[in-house]
């Protein structure tokens, strides 16, 4: 079924939030509309989970307002969070619910029609893969496991807009490709996904664009191959070999292939080469350093371009 | 406006009262799988299982003999004021303290909070549906010894031996069960930490009113009206005036019942709104 309705949007207008005189979010303006998934990224402290909360009604702004798709979370939160899917930290349930009942619970404060509720309960369940335990009591699941029953919680109702939080804390490798993978799916679905994060990858991987936030203020808000031509200087790899390395032999990569701007020896069978250009570049001087005889055991990006431009622009950790 | 796939989230969220039931229904299910729920389950029938059998086995005087303090109209009277006018509001404090002590700090401090408020749904909503979940879990303990209360008077007297003043007085104690628990509700969540919020309200009702009511009614002969236990002496005092105002029995004053319903009412309504209140204004930092 297809119908007008309003393009997903949020927007921080003057957010401030202060406790006495520490300002955890300064003024705070940004307006993100479209349906598209954007990293919320800062250093520890910088305001990533304050502005979240302020947006889900877990505290109170200072000054300023948290509007979503138009509507004050603060003065009318049924109407600003009835199509609004959350996970802010890692939420804890009551533990003698099982998931069936916790997330029932939500459905039905969430208006979900009765004939509707027990099947999409058992979806989401089922897209978190936790269809085994769906019955059994949460007070004895480990922290992954309440962490995806949580993230079922964010997408029971279906929502147009998503506010993560570190979504993938807590989970196990195998559970943060798996949430990886939903997120995707839900870019496709026409949603608005807002996410904090400190994996780069993670954010490099699904989202498209990025905002970055630091001492409680917007540093920039871009799309990430924006940022990334503006802010990611060289690559670089790290090679490891299978023998050593002669020092002279190294002098040679810098001046034998072409976009090479520096060689760094890290020991006597490892190596990290700074060099410009795309993947392209990255491939042919694997190719030339196994042509010049070097047997490569280990060849690897040291840094993304994302984690380049974060720590251009973000100078301290808190 | 864009074209886009219509999706769930169009559903129509319940109004808030409806929320306030459903919140009720499923923290009710959390409370009446509690281990607090079965301990003060046992805790209520431990007490109802030594009455029954000392009453039974001794038949002390005071239950069965009418004192010049009570109405002579029930020779029942004496049987209910002591056994249910002693020891009903004991188990309403027990109750406020194990269903309310923590119910809002906890949401706070094991952040269930972080599941429920993030939601379209009333700070509210989620105030009154875990209020009235508690009060449901408390009227369920507070039920069992009226039963068993009720049970043994009939035993001994038989229907027509059972006194109007017992109705009025159980209307009284469930009156003072929201009193209490608008109080433990209020100190709930003007705490963060569970054990702080428990511990303040266990203090407050075990000593602090009793040693207050003492000193304002025998140093400052001042009567009592704003302690909340010197009203709740209603309970006991409306089925014979055997019972002083007071857990402990310390007064030289006693409440009118009109007294004893504004004391309780004022409390129920003051303290609910203050602590809807501050849980409306604390934050989940």
């Amino acid at each position: 079924m297809y119908s007008l309705i309003r393009m997903p949007s949020i927007e921080a207008v003057n957010l401030t939030k202060k406790y006495g005189s520490f300002t955890a979010v300064s003024n705070l303006n940004l307006k993100i509309e479209g349906t598209k998934c954007i990293g919320f990224l800062g250093p520890n402290g910088s305001g990533k989970t304050t502005t979240l909360k302020m947006f889900t009604d877990l505290i109170l702004p200072s000054s300023g307002q948290a509007l979503i798709n138009g509507v004050n979370v603060h003065t009318n939160k049924k109407a600003a969070l009835a199509s609004v899917g959350t996970l802010i930290e890692t939420p804890e349930i009551y533990p003698s619910l099982t998931p069936r009942e916790a997330l029932t619970w939500i459905a039905e404060i969430r208006g979900l029609a009765a004939e509707e509720r027990g099947k999409r309960v058992e979806e989401v369940v089922a897209e978190v893969r936790m269809n085994e335990w769906i019955d059994k009591r949460v007070g004895k699941f480990s922290k992954g496991m309440k962490q995806r029953i949580c993230i079922a919680s964010a997408l029971l109702s279906n929502p147009q807009v998503l506010l993560l939080d570190e979504p993938t804390t807590g989970l196990d490798p195998r559970g943060m490709s798996e949430i990886r993978d939903i997120i995707k799916t839900l870019k496709g679905k026409n949603r608005l996904i807002f996410m904090s994060s400190h994996i780069l990858s993670e954010v490099a991987e699904v989202c498209d664009e990025v905002a970055m936030i630091d001492h409680g203020k917007l540093v920039l808000y871009d799309s990430l191959s924006n940022v990334t031509a503006k802010f990611a200087g060289a690559n670089i790899v790290e090679v490891e070999l299978l023998q050593p390395v002669e020092a002279l032999v190294l002098g040679e990569v810098k001046t034998v292939f072409s976009g090479v701007e520096g060689v760094e020896r890290l020991s006597d069978k490892a190596f990290r080469i700074r060099f410009s250009g795309g993947l392209d570049a990255q491939a042919s001087i694997l190719v030339g350093l196994m042509k010049m005889g070097m047997t490569v055991t280990s060849y690897r990006p040291a840094s993304s371009e994302l984690e380049d431009a974060y720590l251009k622009l973000i100078k301290s950790t808190l | 406006m864009i074209k886009m796939e219509q999706n769930n989230s169009q559903n129509t969220v319940p109004s808030s009262l409806a929320q306030i039931l459903i919140t009720a229904k499923y923290t009710l299910m959390d409370y009446l799988r509690s281990r607090r729920f079965y301990i003060l389950l046992s805790i209520t029938l431990i007490i109802g299982i030594v009455l029954t059998s000392l009453v039974g086995y001794y038949h002390p005087d005071i239950f069965f003999q009418a004192s010049s303090l009570l109405s002579p109209k029930n020779p029942s009277l004496p049987f209910y004021t002591v056994w249910w006018g002693q020891t009903a509001t004991f188990i309403v404090i027990l109750s406020g303290i194990f269903f309310g002590g923590d119910a809002i700090s906890s949401e706070f401090q094991n952040k269930t909070g972080y599941f429920t408020v993030p939601n379209p749904v009333r700070r509210s909503s989620i105030y009154f549906g875990k209020w009235l979940s508690a009060f449901a879990a408390a009227s369920v303990i507070l039920g069992v010894f009226t039963a068993i209360t009720i049970g043994n008077g009939l035993f001994y007297f038989g229907a027509q031996g059972f006194p109007f003043e017992m109705v009025e007085s159980i209307l009284f104690c469930w009156l003072y069960l929201a009193a209490v628990l608008g109080l433990t509700f209020l100190f709930s969540a003007l705490f963060k930490s569970n054990s702080m919020s428990i511990l303040v309200t266990a203090i407050l009702f075990l000593f602090v009113f009793n040693i207050v009511q003492l000193f304002v009614s025998f140093l400052a002969h001042v009567e009592p009206w704003f302690i909340l236990t010197y009203g709740a002496g209603i309970i006991g005092n409306v089925l014979g005036n055997l019972i002083p105002s007071g857990i402990g029995g310390i007064s030289m004053f006693t409440p009118s019942i009109a007294e004893g319903l504004g004391i309780m009412a004022a409390y129920f309504l003051i303290t609910t709104a203050l602590g809807l209140l501050l849980f409306e204004r604390k934050e989940f930092t």
